[in-house]
């Protein structure tokens, strides 16, 4: 358990950033909050609570992710991780210190949108569970990414490639707007990428659609959560050991 | 192999340890053994090759050739090993800034696995020894730069190492500073092993028990500091502060002293054997109005100008 150690001080380091917290929380919220008035203002379906919640949710991770790779990218640089290199940590607790405690704010993430949807008027139809699953595991995945960027980008590099992928991830995701009104090679684009999918399948299942029915968008969304995050433990494993 | 059979007097040692990246050579065939217990600084300027040699140390760096071994254990074969006996303090402060100071000591005992009393004990006694107990709670980035560097040698003590690593540990400390920083690694003597690089030639004379002398990756002298300044051929050095001190008076001087040069506002005569009132005489009679005069025991900075013919900041 000596990353547990690390990990805490991963964590620290993270939630004791105002600006952290403001991107991983407090964004979210507020684009909920707009989504949800720009809708009451349309009459759109789009920008209801329960269509909104799983956009802002994964569009929450793509923050994540880049604060996660910068964090990382920056502590590569340091003393501090030189140090640490020369102790007993095997690359296993580096990539355990280095992913755990952001599914933790992932999962705070998660509570502190449902709750703010459930203020908003969210309906569940189907399976919550299946819901949190998806969310879950979109978190590891930007996670997984967030921690090969951080692997093998500079602090500054990690800034831009973090940037691009929450771009990527608003607009191929289908977050604000369904993708076929985006169309041709981007709708393929976005469909060729795990967002879409899980977006699309917690939207369908929050609308009571079973696990079977949203299962070809989940194996979208396990198979991508396991590239991106033993690409990220690789890397991560790698820098370790180099 | 050799160094098993010693790992009972030594606590570090490299056998022909090279390190080469790409066609520089930064550490040429280094074969060194600092005693358990000492202070062994490695002195040289920037570039010379003392950081290479730690990271080799540490298990950071592999070597391109020969091997070390800390404790007996080989850096290359045994790495785990040699990273549970070990503390390093880098040449740059290696703190987490959000953290506290005890939440950074409280860190490094949890990656060597220490139990939650023996984590509270260290920590306790460590921030004692580094005079950082009633900074204790304060974000480590808000100390002032000698207390970071005080809290980044603390958290390379706090696991208890056997052998400890000290890259540069007063760079860039204001005087005040880096005398207090002497007065806590003088404190250590005898109690851990020390490997201590500098380039601070007054901090290796301070600290250290045996140094060697480095430049361009090789070891070029190692001894006491005594020993060192006593290898000097001129043993007597004079220095004359003058008005009107001319190229013609200077040229003469060497007539009498070949190593006499010049130095800003004054003159610099080394020798095994020097008169005082022949050199004094002699300036008079050229008309030079002598400001002042000292006779100086050799230093290291002119040891290392003799095995080198440069100064060591140069």
């Amino acid at each position: 358990m000596r990353f547990a150690a690390l990990a805490s001080r991963n964590l620290k380091e993270t939630v004791r950033e105002p600006l952290s917290v403001v991107f991983e929380i407090g964004l979210p919220l507020i684009f909920m909050l707009m989504f949800w008035a720009l809708g009451k203002n349309l009459g759109e379906d789009m920008f209801t609570a329960t269509m909104q919640l799983p956009a802002v949710v994964i569009f929450g991770f793509s923050f994540l992710m880049s604060i996660s790779a910068i964090t990382l990218a920056r502590d590569r640089q340091s003393a501090l991780f030189l140090r640490l290199l020369t102790t007993p940590l095997k690359s296993g607790d580096f990539i355990a210190a280095y992913s755990l405690p952001y599914v933790l704010i992932a999962i705070f993430q998660i509570a502190v949108c449902f709750a703010m949807a459930a203020l908003l008027g969210l309906e569940i139809i189907g399976n919550i569970g299946i819901v949190f699953l998806i969310f879950i595991l979109m978190a590891v995945c930007l996670i997984g990414l967030g921690m090969f960027i951080g692997s093998i980008f500079t602090e500054n590099q990690a800034n831009i490639a973090g940037s691009a992928v929450i771009v990527f991830v608003a607009i191929l995701g289908g977050c604000w707007m369904p993708l076929k009104f985006v169309g041709g090679v981007f709708e393929s684009i976005g469909y060729a990428l795990p967002f879409a999918h899980a977006i699309d399948a917690a939207r369908n299942v929050l609308n009571g659609s079973t696990l079977g029915d949203v299962s070809i968008d989940l194996l979208w969304v396990i198979g991508y959560t396991a590239v991106f995050f033993i690409l990220g433990a690789v890397c991560l494993g790698w820098k370790t050991k180099e | 192999m050799g160094y098993i059979e010693d790992k009972n007097n030594f606590a570090i040692q490299t056998f022909n340890i090279t390190r080469k990246f790409g066609n520089l050579t930064a550490v040429d065939g280094v074969n060194l053994g600092v005693k358990k217990g000492e202070i062994f600084s490695l002195l040289g300027p920037n570039g010379a090759g003392k950081t290479t040699i730690i990271k080799m140390l540490c298990c950071l760096l592999r070597p391109t050739g020969g091997t070390g071994a800390i404790m007996g254990y080989d850096i290359q074969e045994e790495p785990l090993a040699v990273k549970s006996i070990i503390g390093i303090s880098p040449q740059e402060t290696a703190i987490s800034l959000h953290l506290n100071s005890l939440e950074n000591l409280e860190l490094i005992c949890g990656v060597y696995g220490m139990s939650k009393e023996e984590t509270k004990k260290r920590s306790e006694e460590i921030l004692e020894l580094m005079s950082l107990t009633k900074r204790a709670k304060d974000r480590a980035g808000k100390l002032s730069g000698g207390m970071q560097r005080r809290l980044s040698i603390a958290m390379a003590l706090v696991s208890d190492p056997l052998v400890l690593f000290l890259d540069e540990p007063t760079l860039g400390l204001d005087p005040q500073a880096r005398r207090s920083m002497w007065e806590q690694i003088a404190g250590l003597k005898g109690k851990k092993t020390i490997l201590l690089t500098t380039h601070y030639l007054e901090e290796a004379d301070a600290l250290a028990d045996r140094i060697a002398i480095i430049d361009e990756g090789k070891i070029i002298a190692l001894g006491t500091s005594g020993e060192l300044k006593n290898k000097i051929q001129d043993k007597q050095i004079m220095i004359v502060k003058a008005k009107n001190l001319t190229h013609e008076a200077i040229e003469g001087l060497r007539k009498i002293y070949p190593d006499a040069r010049e130095i800003e506002g004054g003159v610099e005569i080394r020798a095994k054997e020097i008169s005082f009132e022949r050199i004094v005489n002699y300036l008079h009679s050229e008309g030079t109005k002598i400001e002042s005069t000292l006779i100086k025991e050799p230093s290291l900075d002119d040891v290392f100008l003799q095995l080198t013919g440069k100064e060591i900041r140069e």
